[in-house]
């Protein structure tokens, strides 16, 4: 469902994924405040952080795993809240000072 | 020995409510924020209701940092082809003492916390708290991530925020269940304040507040759209656990809601200038921490506050409230035993809006709610104003049963639902 339907068409074209997250600034800290330990992706069969993470910053790998990078995180904790693998994610918040920076939202 | 009287924990509506009546105490405070500035974390739908705020910033809205001043509160229900709508003017909403308004959190939350430093709490920001300093059973203050960071306080408020590691800390979470939370995902979109004021049909700084069903492809969740000033804010509001469980993005899901008949004509054009994302604790009474231990307290989102009950979706001011009731407790100081106690009583809206609507959120995310009675009623609607001539018109009656049996609504699940939504909303 949720077609468009006939005369929904819009007037913009539509934003790229990097263009979209070109709207959002990130202080980037040093290091990294989400590690995510890829092998034990490996055995999970719902990988709801792929779909889920409004970043997209989960990305599957070819051999089964998944690849993280923490640099344009929202720090929103969907990530950590839809896994089921103990262990898989080590979230904390970034460096204080560093991370997303909202401005209008 | 504590360094200071109270140690505020995140800079948001909570913890700039709680210093600012700390400060004005006379009681030492220190409000801590993550963040450059109060607010640079965080994101919302878009409208905040500070009618708590009359009573310590009298005539707050002749300086607060508001976009529009709401008028307009519309519900949609939607389906793929269909909308209908409930939209309610109140111009009583756009003078005044005012109703609620939208406002971007970076602006709001920074004049909030300023008036606490004005009132001399002292603010602190680009600094984490990474955890609770403890004398055995008694929070004494916190760890933070700045050198020689350790910071002692007799009382520590924790308005840290949906994911509290502070209140994870002190165990106050027993467990943390997804099915409580959302994502909120939104996109902020400009147009010319004049084409906005055209499309809602509202003039100088009056707003409108859309507040959708059905718009979220079979995922528990919901949809809105605000008006700004000169930007509109778009999004959805999706179940984690529906989400994870589905092949559908985050923001595909607002591309469709965009470009749905009804909405599409609104933010035509619209420029994006911020994707943003959020967490939302909404699982309400039943999904609440335990809120005080001794030497701390929590409030606002740590403390799953956010109040997610269907036709009334509120946050702010449930954070704002909490922080006044948090700071009226931290100046009573009750003993040790009596600190959750005292606290309760002190929280007055923010828990009895809890409790009253205790069943309300678990209704809303069920299937019928957001899948089959909003095709249903859509289906009602299209159909009763549909002219079938030449064959007569079928009755009310009949379309209704008709439609029932097409969106799969049993006659006794709606009687039940209708009763339970009867008495779930007091």
């Amino acid at each position: 469902m949720n077609s468009p339907a006939a005369g929904g068409a819009n007037e913009w074209a539509p934003v790229s994924f990097s263009d979209r997250m070109e709207t959002v600034v990130f202080d980037v800290a040093p290091d990294a405040h989400i590690v995510v330990d890829g092998r034990k992706c490996v055995d999970c069969s719902t990988r709801g952080c792929i779909v889920a993470c409004p970043a997209n910053l989960f990305v599957p790998t070819a051999d089964g795993g998944i690849v993280f990078n923490y640099e344009q995180c929202f720090e929103c904790g969907t990530c950590y809240l839809v896994c089921n693998v103990e262990g898989a994610i080590t979230w904390h918040y970034p460096e204080g000072g560093h991370g997303v920076v909202f401005r209008r939202s | 020995m504590a360094d200071v009287d109270a140690i505020v924990v995140g800079a948001g509506p909570a913890g700039a409510c709680a210093a600012l009546a700390l400060a004005r105490a006379g009681r030492s405070v220190v409000l801590l924020e993550r963040g450059p500035f109060p607010g640079s974390k965080n994101m919302y739908g878009g409208v905040v209701y500070p009618r708590v705020l009359d009573e310590i910033l009298p005539r707050w809205w002749d300086e607060a940092p508001i976009q529009r001043w709401v008028t307009r509160r519309a519900t949609m229900i939607m389906t793929p082809t269909q909308a209908l709508t409930v939209d309610v003017r109140a111009a009583a909403w756009g003078s005044a003492p005012y109703n609620g308004a939208t406002a971007y959190r970076p602006d709001f939350d920074r004049w909030l916390a300023d008036k606490a430093v004005e009132a001399g709490a002292q603010l602190v920001c680009s600094t984490t708290a990474t955890g609770l300093l403890r004398d055995r059973e008694r929070v004494v203050g916190v760890r933070t991530d700045r050198p020689d960071g350790d910071l002692a306080a007799s009382i520590v408020i924790a308005c840290d925020g949906v994911n509290s590691f502070l209140a994870k800390d002190a165990g106050l979470y027993p467990n943390v269940d997804p099915n409580n939370f959302t994502l909120g995902v939104k996109e902020t979109l400009a147009l010319p304040k004049d084409v906005i004021d055209e499309r809602f049909g509202v003039r100088a700084n009056h707003g409108v507040d859309y507040e959708i069903l059905g718009c979220t492809d079979g995922i528990a969740g919901g949809g809105f759209l605000y008006t700004n000033l000169d930007t509109l804010a778009v999004g959805v509001v999706l179940s984690l656990p529906g989400l994870a469980a589905q092949s559908r993005r985050p923001e595909e899901l607002i591309a469709s809601l965009k470009a749905h008949p009804a909405i599409a004509p609104l933010v035509d054009g619209g420029e994006l200038k911020e994707f943003s994302a959020h967490v939302i604790p909404e699982g309400g009474w039943h999904a609440m921490p335990k809120l005080a231990m001794p030497g701390l307290l929590v409030a606002g989102d740590a403390a799953a506050l956010c109040l997610a009950a269907g036709i009334w979706l509120e946050g702010v001011n449930m954070a704002m409230g909490s922080g006044l009731a948090a700071a009226r407790v931290a100046l009573a100081a009750p003993p040790d035993d009596a600190i959750d106690r005292r606290y309760r009583d002190e929280l007055g809206y923010v828990l009895a809006n809890h409790r009253k609507l205790r069943n309300i959120p678990h209704l809303v995310l069920s299937e019928r709610m957001q899948a089959r009675y909003p095709t249903m009623i859509a289906n009602v609607a299209e159909a009763m104003f549909t002219v079938t001539d030449p064959v007569p018109k079928a009755g009310l009656n009949r379309i209704v049963r008709r439609e029932a049996k097409r969106a799969g609504v049993r006659m006794r699940d709606l009687v039940r639902d209708s009763w339970r939504a009867l008495r779930g909303f007091g």
